[in-house]
């Protein structure tokens, strides 16, 4: 990267992407060839992957060993855990969170994409859709995450064929409009070969959308959170003025706006903002301030500055969506703890509704205990109530965690609200 | 706070967007555990936390001490400037000394001279001893591929540590750090930062760093491809010429495996871009220890170590 694209980059923002594929998809080695071709990657790196490859006999140097990065995963060439990449082009810096596809996929791509703008999901041409990439979409769209690519990778392997492109495509955009999926785009790649990945590939001719590069630089990073009511979870009380700090993470705050304080409701007028340490007369989603209200002693950790239009409504009583993330099961009954945004209370699973299984997007009734990948449908009484937004309307303070209060132990992620619809 | 217009909307910068999402990493800390501290080594990636941190909760000062695990074997440049920056922002100042531990027999010296991984054990007992139950550090995952495993909060057991097999999911910005009791959280409000934004906010925000991070004269040596500064630590051998050069350092760490290298960038411009075009990593150019295996860095996490 240059000087004068480092200027570029400053302010183009910053796109959070997550991939997922199948074991052989050849999804590392898609990842190692956008950190190639990109130029992300440096001479002694590039060093060590083609050293490494020379001792397991390898002719060319193998990709995959950039991102896998311990020692068991070197060891059994598998991925154990979600990694982090970095990238920058002239336009955009990227955050990957690489999701290992083979074991647990659904916890593992649920870590990696809560937090995504973007899914590249990537399949094998020679197989098509198959039952991991309906999983893998689906999850994407319970997520809720705004834009989805179909990698078609090893077209290679196909003879870059254009009808069986556009076969795949067609399948692909079927199940993805059918899970509510507004945003999607398809490409055939080589990831192997480099094709369409970083440099269009003069094999595909017929192809003339952008390649995975370009999209990625070009597609829209601009939730608009600003447009939604305004969420100031608080997260800590300043102790010389005693004002209110935490990251606004929807809408808009002004001097002398009108506020609620959840989950009392208590109504407050905003006199102050600061941000780290400057004052302002505005603040926009995104931003950490510390605001003041009237009165004096209010608001503590937990609490919610919200706006008064469309204020989220307090309960003590939850419907969310959970997938289970723990091995640890976690029956009807069970004890546990709930943290939404900077509020932490407790709770009981009152009841698992029932179970959905991504492959066929059905709710079977089924109360059993969750298992590590499980997604259902369970309620939760709450001791002290929280203010949740659905997850559909506002992804912060619609998700939240279900925890073991024994331990401490992660158990479920939330999304307020029944998926899909 | 920048915005830069595109079509209708304001967006904040990516530098803006890395600075909140620290600033919200920090100020959790703060409102869920009790006793945190900030690993401060001097470097740049400490400064730019420390930084950070400041501003999380201005105008108060800062709410928690600092922690400096002293190998003995530091530059001076950097001694001074962290006894600057404690004096200048009235920081309360912990210092963990290895040369105590080589003293009294409790560690021993290694036949390279390095006492990097000689930290680990000064540092866990610092944290027993104190009773810190959240220790903020400046690692970044695209330093080395363990540390891209790694979690903004990471538990370590009563013994320091980190399995990279057993950690807890991070889900959208809700960070749990319930941790048992005898073990602690490291927290990485850096995790997303590469060196260059590392830069470019420095840049951004005007903050001072220790001098030997620019081009300046030094005498050094040449060993397994790294320049070295001559020093207590127990270089140069019979056999390694000292010679006069213009370097600046990539990274600070212990004298006895902190490679300079020759450069001309005397200023914060003139190292961004030399940065920028750069083709070998922060850690390939300058740091020793990595190189001793594959998996150097894993191994010695997995022990402790940051």
């Amino acid at each position: 990267m240059t000087a004068t694209s480092v200027e570029a980059a400053r302010d183009s923002g910053l796109l959070r992407l997550a991939t997922a594929g199948s074991v052989d998809d050849g999804k590392s080695t898609l990842v190692g060839r956008l950190l190639y071709d990109s130029k992300s990657v440096l001479a002694d790196q590039i060093e060590a992957v083609e050293a490494a490859s020379r001792a397991r006999g390898y002719e060319q140097a193998d990709l995959a060993l950039l991102t896998d990065g311990l020692r068991a995963e070197r060891e059994q060439g598998i991925t154990i855990d979600v990694a982090y990449r970095y990238f920058a082009t002239g336009s955009r810096r990227f955050i990957l969170a690489d999701t290992p596809g083979h074991v647990q996929y659904t916890r593992n791509m649920v870590t990696g994409a809560s937090t995504a703008h973007l899914a590249v999901i990537l399949i094998d041409a020679r197989h098509g859709v198959v039952a991991q990439t309906r999983q893998h979409t689906a999850v994407a769209a319970l997520l809720r995450i705004p834009h989805v690519v179909l990698a078609v990778n090893k077209m290679d392997l196909v003879g870059f064929d254009q009808d069986r492109f556009a076969e795949i495509d067609e399948a692909f955009r079927r199940l993805a409009t059918s899970l509510g999926i507004a945003d999607v785009l398809s490409i055939p790649l080589s990831a192997l070969r480099g094709d369409n990945v970083v440099d269009a590939s003069t094999e595909m001719p017929w192809y003339t959308g952008p390649t995975l590069l370009q999209h990625l630089e070009q597609v829209g990073i601009d939730d608009d959170l600003t447009a939604l009511p305004a969420r100031l979870p608080v997260q800590y009380v300043m102790p010389g003025d005693g004002s209110l700090a935490g990251q606004l993470v929807a809408g808009e705050l002004r001097v002398g706006q009108d506020v609620l304080v959840m989950p009392e409701g208590r109504p407050a007028v905003i006199t102050d903002i600061h941000c780290l340490g400057t004052a302002t007369t505005y603040a926009r989603a995104g931003m950490c301030v510390s605001v003041r209200l009237d009165g004096a002693g209010e608001g503590r950790r937990g609490d919610m500055i919200v706006s008064t239009l469309q204020p989220p409504a307090a309960t003590r009583q939850m419907t969310a969506t959970v997938c289970h993330v723990a091995e640890r099961r976690l029956a009807e009954g069970a004890r546990v703890l709930v943290q939404h945004q900077t509020r932490v209370v407790e709770g009981k699973v009152t009841s698992i509704v029932d179970r959905l299984d991504l492959a066929t997007l059905e709710h079977t009734a089924n109360s059993e205990a969750l298992r590590v990948n499980d997604i259902a449908t369970v309620v939760v009484d709450l001791d002290e109530p929280i203010a949740a937004d659905p997850y559909r309307l506002i992804r912060a303070t619609g998700s939240l965690l279900i925890i073991d209060p024994r331990d401490g132990a992660t158990l479920s992620a939330g999304l307020v609200g029944p998926a899909f619809r | 706070m920048a915005f830069s217009q595109t079509g209708s909307q304001l967006r904040m910068s990516y530098l803006d967007v890395l600075e909140a999402e620290a600033v919200h990493i920090i100020r959790e800390v703060m409102g869920t555990l009790d006793r945190p501290v900030l690993l401060f080594s001097g470097g740049k990636d400490s400064a730019v936390m420390l930084h950070l941190a400041r501003k999380a909760f201005l105008p108060g000062l800062l709410p928690f001490p600092v922690l400096h695990v002293d190998t003995g074997h530091n530059f001076p440049e950097v001694i001074e400037y962290r006894d600057k920056v404690v004096a200048e922002h009235q920081l309360t100042l912990r210092v963990a000394h290895v040369q105590d531990y080589i003293d009294d027999g409790r560690l021993a010296e290694r036949a390279d001279g390095s006492r990097n991984v000689l930290q680990t054990v000064p540092l866990l007992d610092a944290i027993q001893h104190h009773r810190f139950d959240a220790v903020f550090g400046g690692g970044r995952r695209d330093e080395e591929k363990a540390r891209a495993k790694e979690r903004v909060f990471s538990l370590r057991d009563e013994f320091g540590q980190w399995d990279p097999r057993q950690q807890r999911p991070e889900l959208w910005n809700l960070y749990n750090g319930r941790h048992d009791s005898g073990g602690h959280v490291r927290v990485f409000p850096l995790s997303n930062w590469t060196e260059l934004d590392v830069w470019n906010y420095i840049a951004r925000e005007g903050i001072p760093l220790p001098s030997i991070y620019f081009s300046h004269t030094r005498q050094v040596f040449q060993r397994g491809g790294m320049w070295l500064a001559p020093g207590e630590w127990g270089g140069p051998r019979r056999g390694e010429q000292l010679q006069e050069r213009r370097v600046r350092y990539r990274t600070v760490g212990d004298m006895s495996c902190t490679g300079a290298l020759p450069s001309e960038a005397s200023t914060i411009e003139a190292v961004i871009a030399e940065i920028s075009v750069s083709r070998i990593t922060e850690r390939g150019s300058s740091r020793a220890d990595d190189k001793l295996s594959d998996t150097a860095m894993e191994d010695r996490k997995r022990e402790g170590y940051f």
